[in-house]
């Protein structure tokens, strides 16, 4: 056998190659029930005797002849690769077919992942494997990536793994012969339809699947609510005011007020007391502000959405939404990056990969920066206007969607082009596992535990340097006009708007200390999420859209933020 | 007889007949297992000229309406 140092996971979109990936490998990464999850290749290493190559997981790809970014990423790797592991989905043999005598004929070793093997059986699907390898001529192995079946016989093939010489044929040619396979090898018996399949046909049915999406949505909103203010109320806010506080204010009395280390650590004393929400220390708003006010949140959310993801409802209200998002210029795929962006707009930028055109990521990506807050910010925006009254809340939300319409609406009348057609496939409904949930939610809050708190924490630290340097004095005094007199805000606002390019969340808590009328509160939130995205998100939409795309979209960001601002000030 | 897919009946089966369109488009489809020869079966069809969706084996594909109309389909009338 010879040396192999790149093994390249390939296959149609959604046949369960993160979830080979992950079982191979041990590596965290996102595995859902829909196409395009996976849209940049992820690597890492498994062992093989002596031998360490790499395994990389590569996006979904119906063919090697690329037709979106994701797909361009998957042809480009397999130049790369050695081996390929073909993962193919066993209840749609026919269909992967194609794309593994495409890959046999760039004459790379391939192996086939036979996976899905475990729904075959529920299915009425019976392969002949032996028959299937004889007829391909490489080695098949029946997997499931859900549980690690099958995965060790895999590896244990690797090494007899060898390149066919087979000469290219055209797609008529390759459909006929898979057609002569598919025939021999796979026998399907009669099954009765389960429940899920009955559910299945009804979402995607117009007048249920709107009755069904509109539940769901609904009371996905109720539960994250429920759920995050649950968690603050029950548990993080008594575990900070009980448990955190004493010791702050000891630490607070051994530091004694009016010196730099009491400013930074613990921050301004209100009323001569502690404030976990005002006073800005890195110890106290610092750590309640992630923990207590953000965190409980983002737990929610990405519970509920991971439900819905594993479930494989995406795709389905993909469908229904389709007409709507036409009109903004886009389709219906377009609500994945959406939805994934209400999580953190990180993630949403990367997914916007799975939109076609130029003109579509481009509005997208604009939609989301502008109209889009991540969960951290919504959370504080709860926190702190909430308190005003739901009504506010409802204003700032609502501003925001307004925008989102409006926006699209325009985008579509004045870009050139028109918006494309939607083409996906609508997996079957899977019933969430309990173990692959709680992992993928750990990796996202792990994740957001690892970027927000050293954010945070470096985001309170500069502005207490720049307060100290007066350095925010002499912005605040710049950006006074467009701050007072356009928008109604007290120019130390500024600072609030320098933090948002460090984080949104730890922005909007800045609002706090600022006494601000509920007017001004609304508008600043408000203000917070359109003027810019976050500097993490604005990099990936640097590398997905272009610098020139992106200034534009900026530009667009900034005048947005302007306008909207002094319209909220003349009418509330 | 032979409709575009937007005329066809939910529930109702046919044998995909011939696919207009640009060598991208066909050969996209085609990728997907949406190819002639092949039947499949309308599931729904949605409001306004909304998406088409329809079932290929054990398949499920939504195919936006202008694109639904460039798929031909022999159905039984
Ligand atoms: N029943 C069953 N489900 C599986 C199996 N392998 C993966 N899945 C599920 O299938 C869905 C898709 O799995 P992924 O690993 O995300 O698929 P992928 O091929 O990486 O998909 P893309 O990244 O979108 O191309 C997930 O919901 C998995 O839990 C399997 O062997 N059996
Ligand atoms: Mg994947």
């Amino acid at each position: 056998m010879k040396d192999i140092c790149r093994i390249l996971l390939m296959g149609n979109p959604n046949v369960g190659k993160s979830a080979i990936f992950s079982r191979l490998t041990g590596a965290r990464i996102v595995i859902s029930n829909y196409p395009g999850t996976t849209v940049e290749f992820t690597q890492g290493q498994i062992k093989i005797g002596s031998q360490r190559p790499m395994v990389i997981d590569v996006p979904g790809t119906y063919t090697l002849e690329p037709t979106c970014k994701a797909e361009e990423v998957a042809v480009q790797m397999l130049k790369t690769g050695d081996l390929v592991v073909n993962v193919v989905n066993a209840t749609n043999l026919e269909r992967n077919l194609y794309l593994t005598f495409q890959l046999l004929e760039k004459n790379i070793p391939v192996i086939v992942a036979l996976n899905m093997w475990d729904e075959t059986k529920h299915q009425g699907i019976h392969i002949d494997v032996k028959k299937l390898e004889e007829k391909l001529e490489v080695p098949v192995v029946p997997t499931c990536g859900l549980t690690g079946e099958g995965i060790k016989e895999l590896v244990d093939r690797f090494p007899d793994v060898e390149p066919l010489k087979i000469k290219p044929s055209t797609d008529s040619e390759k459909w006929e012969r898979i057609g002569d396979i598919v025939e021999e090898v796979q026998k399907l018996t009669h099954h009765h339809h389960t429940l899920l399949e009955r559910l299945e046909e009804l979402s995607i049915k117009p007048f249920t699947g709107i009755i069904i999406g509109i539940a769901i949505i609904y009371s996905s909103f109720w539960a994250i609510r429920f759920i995050g203010e649950g968690l603050i109320t029950y548990m993080f806010e008594p575990l900070f005011e009980k448990g955190w506080l004493p010791l702050m204010n000891k630490l607070s009395a051994f530091l004694g007020e009016q010196n730099f280390l009491h400013t930074v650590l613990i921050g301004n004393l209100i009323e001569s007391e502690i404030n976990f929400g005002q006073s800005f220390g890195l110890l106290t708003t610092g750590l309640f502000v992630p923990i207590a006010m953000v965190l409980p949140y983002i737990f929610s959310f990405y519970l509920i959405l991971g439900i819905l993801e594993d479930f494989g409802y995406l795709p389905r209200l993909a469908v229904l939404v389709d007409n709507l998002m036409h009109h903004l210029g886009l389709h219906g795929f377009a609500i994945i990056p959406m939805m994934l962006g209400l999580g953190c707009n990180v993630p949403g930028a990367l997914a916007i990969r799975i939109l076609e055109g130029r003109r579509e990521k481009f509005i997208a990506a604009t939609l989301m920066a502008v109209a889009i807050p991540c969960m951290a910010q919504i959370a504080m925006i709860i926190g702190l206007v909430g308190q005003r009254g739901g009504k506010y809340l409802a204003i700032v939300f609502g501003t925001l969607f307004l925008l989102l319409i409006i926006k699209g609406l325009i985008f579509n009348k004045v870009l050139k082009g028109a918006s494309p057609e939607i083409l996906i496939e609508i997996p079957p409904y899977r019933l969430p596992q309990l173990m692959a949930v709680f992992k993928k939610l750990w990796m996202r809050l792990y994740g957001f535990l690892k970027e927000a708190l050293p954010f945070v924490l470096l985001g309170i630290l500069f502005v207490n340097i720049l307060h100290t340097l007066k350095v925010i004095e002499f912005f605040s005094n710049i950006f006074a006009p467009v701050l007072s007199g356009l928008w109604g805000l007290p120019k130390e606002a500024i600072s609030a708007l320098i933090v948002g390019f460090l984080r949104k969340d730890i922005a909007v808590g800045m609002l706090g200390p600022l006494n601000l009328t509920t007017k001004q509160l609304v508008i600043g939130s408000t203000i917070l999420a359109i003027y810019f995205p976050c500097i993490a998100t604005f990099v990936v939409l640097i590398r997905e859209l272009g610098i020139k795309d992106m200034c534009k979209s900026a530009i667009i960001m900034v005048v947005l933020a302007i306008l909207v601002g002094v319209v909220l000030n003349l009418i509330l | 007889m032979i409709v575009d897919l937007t005329k066809m009946h939910t529930g109702e089966s046919g044998v995909i007949e011939d696919i207009h369109g640009g060598h991208g488009v066909i050969s996209r489809l085609q990728s997907m297992g949406i190819r002639p020869g092949k039947k499949m079966t309308k599931v729904s069809s949605h409001f306004w000229r909304g998406p088409q969706t329809i079932k290929i084996d054990k398949l499920r594909l939504a195919i936006g309406f202008g694109m639904a109309k460039k798929i031909f389909i022999n159905v039984k009338r």
